[in-house]
């Protein structure tokens, strides 16, 4: 085999992501102005800057076979802002499963030739092995949103419980902010 | 008869070809879908009897059927037409925009969101587009071609769905070239569909009780002195000194006002606390008020009406108590009304002096005509004539940004003096990117009402452009800490925060004041105000 797989993915890695992006924005509702695309400033477009940065590195994650367990700050940080932004557990993760069709498509000639089938097989494992790790942080994002009542509601009533006597400690403060850090 | 088409089996190569795309359809045909997570529970029935509001029944926002009344549509149409006569801006903001898009991607709601109706220019053309069938000729006989519409109920849906997801930061109004403020859009969206009863619980139930009560959490006299008192122990217990403030004391200098949110649950708490303790320390003569309990006014986000009846009780209290002027807390929107409304309601108070501090002799000309200021230029003038004995190495645990709270910063022009005070009682503070901060700040997402708990996404998303600038500084700066002055930022920023930024910290700048303030005979302090070990002093910092 001449050309690798991970040759060739580094090689098409700029249209890949750019395909990949493009079609992620695809589940947004339509925008003629493309902002979450062409706005640069990571402040003026928080949601298209955390996709362009984390769709790059977990690209570069799976070419080069990171341990996912390990864990990447960027996968979480997409997945936080799609868990609050009104869609379906399904179509929240559905991105990353568009990188196969985008994978594919790209490398169509390569499949069509039968150079990286085997290769291809298992960056795929690859991609489904990050979609339940990605299912795991999606999970504990919605059961944060829920925490996150449930803390609002002890901060507002703490003092009446306490008033009560129903109440000797503050709870927040027992979940130090680290653990949270690592919980996420 | 038409002709049955004969369904043709998709070859394996068509059936993967999914189109990702949702449909393309005029934002005018596409439908308002209203889903739990994305709006709050409407209006209670009790609540709307209370203030006196049209149309009081048991209703769900989840359900099909509002329980509209009977002739709603023209209720709305005549509600819109006494607006467009009575309110000469609301006019204007109908007939100017040219639609240039200035303020389109200003919005925190479609930064975060995508979602074109979110887009400042949109959203008012929600309403406009109404206005354009109704009020103009061309949209009378052009209709959809001049971009004018039918008002009906899935139209009316739109509206309720839409100025409820606009928290009236005024971020956009910043930007647009003609200066219309897409916040007086949306607080009339807000008045004509309270005419036919659609308000939200965390407004309405909150502004019943300001009317009852005085403050939107319903606390009586013996509940506000009860809780200030117990925070009047805590003090006692870091500082060894005991503080006692007077209730209801007439002839007072000073009356002082903030909202209630300061009474209770925290960290508004630790903010009240820096208040008594700023004030016993400088030997003010000033009084609470259990009557006049409220600086806030969420009458604000109903009608003007509403807010005008529930802001009467700030001058007729100080007027009964027979203060020299006002001294105001922190919050948000509670400036907004009084810098900008009170005087025009109930003003001007000639039976108020203009305030001067009476340890710096400062006179407040700046307020010369509401008498009333803000806890953040009194303390700053205190601070610029050294009035203050400060250790700010109390705070040197704490890498310290500062959120511009929306009403102060855009409403009143407030940006440097919390800054000044900041600086001077904390050692490390980190100023966040210019284009999210000061009259460019990013709302908390969870303003003008929103900060309720079913709409928590709706909040984490509306909230994400400013968390992602305090990220940008924890990163950068290892802040761990986050300052600001509005009562519903110290409510709404902790889930924010717990939410994008775990470890970061909410705090009010009064707080941080009295942390670094050394009290006369105060004990050597351990803790701060919220019993945390200080560093060096005790405990495992």
């Amino acid at each position: 085999m001449d050309k690798s797989l991970k040759g060739l993915l580094k090689e098409k890695k700029a249209t890949i992501l750019s395909r990949w992006f493009g079609a992620i924005m695809e589940s947004y509702p339509i925008d003629i102005t493309g902002f979450f695309q062409k706005q640069e400033d990571m402040f003026a477009n928080p949601v298209g800057h955390a996709f362009k940065l984390g769709l790059e590195s977990i690209f570069e994650a799976l070419i080069e076979e990171k341990d996912l367990s390990e864990g990447l700050p960027l996968l979480d940080d997409i997945i936080k802002v799609r868990a609050v932004q009104d869609f379906t557990p399904a179509k929240a993760l559905s991105f990353i499963f568009i990188l196969k069709k985008m994978v594919r498509e790209e490398l169509e000639k390569e499949i069509r030739q039968d150079q990286i089938s085997d290769e291809l097989l298992s960056f795929e494992s690859k991609i489904d092995d990050l979609a339940l790790f990605a299912f795991n942080i999606y999970v504990k994002c919605r059961e944060q949103i829920n925490q996150l009542k449930v803390d609002e509601l002890k901060r507002m009533t703490f003092t009446l419980l306490k008033k009560a006597n129903l109440m000797y400690e503050i709870p927040m403060e027992e979940v130090k902010p680290s653990d949270q850090e690592t919980s996420i | 008869m038409a002709k049955v088409e004969k369904v043709k089996t998709p070859k394996p190569q068509e059936l993967s070809q999914i189109d990702f795309k949702p449909p393309t359809t005029d934002w005018m045909d596409t439908p308002t879908v209203i889903k739990p997570g994305n709006f709050c529970w409407g209006g209670k029935e009790k609540d709307l009897l209370t203030l006196g509001l049209p149309n009081p029944r048991q209703w769900s926002p989840a359900d099909e059927d509002w329980k509209l009344p009977e002739g709603w549509e023209s209720t709305i149409l005549e509600g819109m037409a006494e607006r467009l006569a009575k309110y000469r801006s609301f006019k204007i903001f109908m007939d100017i925009c040219v639609r240039c898009g200035a303020c389109a991607d200003k919005c925190h709601f479609y930064i975060a969101t995508g979602d074109p109706k979110n887009m400042p220019v949109l959203r008012a053309e929600l309403i406009r587009s109404v206005y354009k069938k109704y009020f103009t000729t061309s949209g009378k006989f052009l209709g959809k071609l001049a971009g004018a519409r039918e008002l009906n109920e899935d139209v009316l849906k739109e509206w309720w769905s839409y100025f409820f997801q606009c928290t009236e930061c005024r971020r956009c109004s910043v930007f647009c070239p003609y200066g219309i403020d897409q916040a007086e859009v949306t607080i009339i969206g807000r008045e004509l569909l309270n005419l036919v009863g659609l308000n939200i619980d965390w407004i309405s139930g909150p502004a019943a009780n300001c009317y009852m009560k005085g403050n939107h959490l319903g606390l009586e006299p013996h509940a506000i002195t009860g809780n200030i008192e117990t925070m009047c122990d805590d003090i006692e217990d870091i500082t060894g000194i005991r503080v006692n403030p007077t209730f209801n004391r007439k002839g007072a200098e000073i009356l002082f006002i903030t909202p209630s949110g300061d009474l209770l649950g925290e960290p508004g708490i630790q903010t009240c606390m820096g208040y008594l303790m700023l004030f016993h320390e400088l030997g003010l003569d000033y009084t609470w008020s259990t009557y006049a309990s409220e600086g806030g006014n969420f009458g604000f986000f109903t009608s003007n009406d509403m807010a005008k009846r529930l802001n009467y009780k700030i001058y007729a209290e100080a007027k009964r108590l027979g203060v020299k002027w006002i001294l105001g807390g922190e919050c948000g929107h509670m400036w907004r009304v009084l810098s900008q409304y009170m005087d025009t309601w109930h003003g001007p108070a000639d039976f108020l002096e203009v305030p001067k501090s009476p340890i710096t002799g400062t006179v407040f000309e700046n307020a010369s005509s509401t008498k009333m200021i803000h806890i953040s230029e009194f303390t700053a003038d205190l601070i610029k004539h050294k009035k203050l004995n400060l250790d700010p190495s109390r705070n040197d645990h704490l890498k310290v940004t500062y959120h511009d709270s929306c009403n102060p910063s855009r409403g009143m022009g407030l940006l440097d003096e919390p800054r000044e005070v900041i600086k001077a009682v904390c050692n490390n503070f980190y100023e966040m990117p210019e284009s999210t901060i000061r009259e460019k700040t990013f709302c908390c997402g969870s303003g003008s009402g929103l900060n309720a708990s079913e709409n928590m996404e709706q909040r984490m998303r509306g909230g994400f452009p400013r968390a992602n600038a305090v990220k940008y500084v924890k990163e950068k700066h290892g802040v761990n800490m986050l300052a600001n002055i509005c009562a519903v930022d110290r409510a709404a920023l902790p889930a924010l925060m717990d939410y994008w930024n775990p470890g970061v910290g909410v705090t009010g700048v009064t707080e941080l004041v009295a942390n670094a303030l050394v009290m006369k005979g105060e004990k050597e302090r351990t803790t701060n105000l919220r019993f945390e070990d200080l560093p060096g002093k005790g405990g495992d910092e």
